[in-house]
């Protein structure tokens, strides 16, 4: 396949734009005490906040998944003011400051909030500090980058198979589950990628929801900005860490659902 | 002028800057972050420190231009809702189950003192979180998800929507807030000026009221 030639201007200019993400992570590497690496990788807190981001950002991606989906699904089926609305709707969350996200949270689901107080009231259930709460704030921060490429692929869809599978009798349920999911699986792909890497680095809806607390609701990017002023070299290890999980996750990835090398 | 001042002085160095009619710009944040920021060569004027370890380590560092003095002091108080719904009425009471504690982490000033606080009433409280400001610590209680927090007695009086308890004094800790001009001041007059001031019986009157204890 002959390549077409990049104009040298554009080139000049994403070199430029790869410099802005290559410099911030050069720093990391060069100041890293990598002399102290493997004490910090061995330090049962870095373990401890590893596991609970894990755990918090896919089960938060699973959530997102489930109910983004069909989101995005009516979204690339209405039209006119009520598409624009809910898409306003959807992507709030990107738009808003994380800190002012976890404070409306709080206004929902807090002891005093909108369904957080009956629940507190009849059930005695607390969800502010919880492991719960932490995965709360992950899927409200991440899922509109799911829902919106999603929504992306569906309305990229050729949906002549779709037509086809409906005039060979197929329902509409059948429609969804044997043509187009399969249809969607990149969009599915890139959308729950995006979602995951988003909610594997939420912090402030996240600190200010859930609090910080080791072991129920400190991840990874809590316990960076606690150590970041009290040890700022094992700051820095933990960062490194949460690059090289990531890193390692999407191209692990990658390969297995795309099939691409 | 830049001042960078412990989030805990907000309400006082406000006042005093009104006062003084000085043109000056505050960065508030907690006084770790501040010492963070100036080791990392943020330009400042004044430092106005929560307490005298991390002033300590801008004076080894060579960033402070004569003698650091003590301004005011600052106690611990437990915030709990109006009304104190909870009969919460000294640092034994927040070890009782059930009772949603929130304390600041351990590397702010505000959760250092408030682990020597409960380490000398002999309490040992399982918090639900560790903040990373004592303001974060505030806002909790404030917004009723948390029933306690230890705070300053600075915090409690400015807050409209908490009460303190107190803490006596065989179980308090008394925080020393230091202040200092930087070596690299650009306006060295105006902040020898706004040091003088906040020294003075006028500034110190401002932060009696604000909840500090006059140095």
């Amino acid at each position: 396949m002959s390549q077409a030639r990049v104009p040298a201007p554009l080139m000049a200019l994403a070199g430029l734009g790869l410099l802005l993400f290559l410099l911030p992570f050069a720093g990391l590497v060069v100041r890293a005490p990598w002399g102290q690496v493997s004490q910090e990788l061995l330090a049962p807190e870095t373990a401890t906040a590893l596991g609970l981001s894990i755990f918090c950002s896919v089960t938060a991606t699973a959530i997102a998944l489930v109910l983004g989906i069909p989101l995005a699904l009516i979204l690339s089926r209405t039209t006119g003011t009520l598409r624009s609305v809910l898409r306003a709707l959807t992507t709030l969350p990107m738009v808003l400051p994380p800190v002012v996200g976890g404070v409306a949270l709080l206004l929902a689901f807090g002891r005093r909030g909108l369904i957080g107080a009956p629940l507190y009231q009849l059930f005695g259930v607390q969800i502010p500090f919880t492991t719960t709460a932490a995965v709360i704030a992950e899927t409200f921060v991440a899922m509109p980058f799911l829902v919106i490429a999603i929504e992306g692929g569906l309305r990229s869809l050729d949906h002549r198979y779709e037509e086809a599978a409906r005039a060979l009798g197929a329902n509409s349920w059948k429609v969804f589950a044997r043509v187009t999911l399969p249809l969607l699986r990149p969009a599915i792909f890139s959308g729950a990628v995006l979602c995951w890497a988003r909610a594997l680095g939420e912090f402030g809806a996240t600190i200010t929801f859930a609090g910080n607390l080791p072991g129920r609701t400190q991840t990874v990017p809590l316990a960076v900005y606690i150590a970041l002023e009290s040890k700022p070299d094992g700051a820095i290890v933990l960062s490194l860490v949460l690059l090289a999980v990531s890193l390692a996750i999407l191209i692990g990835l990658r390969d297995r659902w795309l099939g691409e090398p | 002028m830049t001042v960078f001042a412990a989030a805990s002085l907000q309400p006082a160095f406000d006042k005093i800057a009104a006062q003084l009619y000085v043109d000056a710009t505050f960065n508030y944040a907690g006084t770790q972050t501040l010492a963070a920021q100036l080791t990392q060569g943020a330009e400042a004027d004044v430092f106005a420190s929560a307490d005298k370890t991390h002033m300590k380590t801008l004076l080894d560092a060579g960033l402070i231009a004569g003698a650091p003095e003590v301004f005011a002091h600052n106690r611990l108080e437990i915030a709990v809702a109006k009304g104190n719904p909870k009969r919460i009425h000294s640092l034994a009471d927040l070890a009782r189950p059930g009772l949603v504690v929130v304390l600041a982490d351990p590397s702010v000033p505000a959760g250092k003192y408030a682990q020597q606080a409960l380490a000398k009433a002999n309490v040992t409280v399982h918090p639900a979180s560790l903040e990373p400001q004592v303001t974060g610590v505030l806002s909790k209680v404030a917004l009723g998800e948390a029933d306690a927090g230890i705070v300053y007695v600075s915090d409690v009086i400015t807050s409209q929507k908490v009460q303190g308890v107190p803490i006596p004094d065989s179980q308090n800790v008394v925080a020393d807030y230091p202040i200092a001009a930087l070596k690299n001041a650009q306006h060295n007059s105006t902040a020898d000026a706004f040091i003088a001031f906040v020294l003075a019986p006028d500034g110190q009157s401002i932060l009696k009221a604000a909840g500090f204890e006059p140095a």
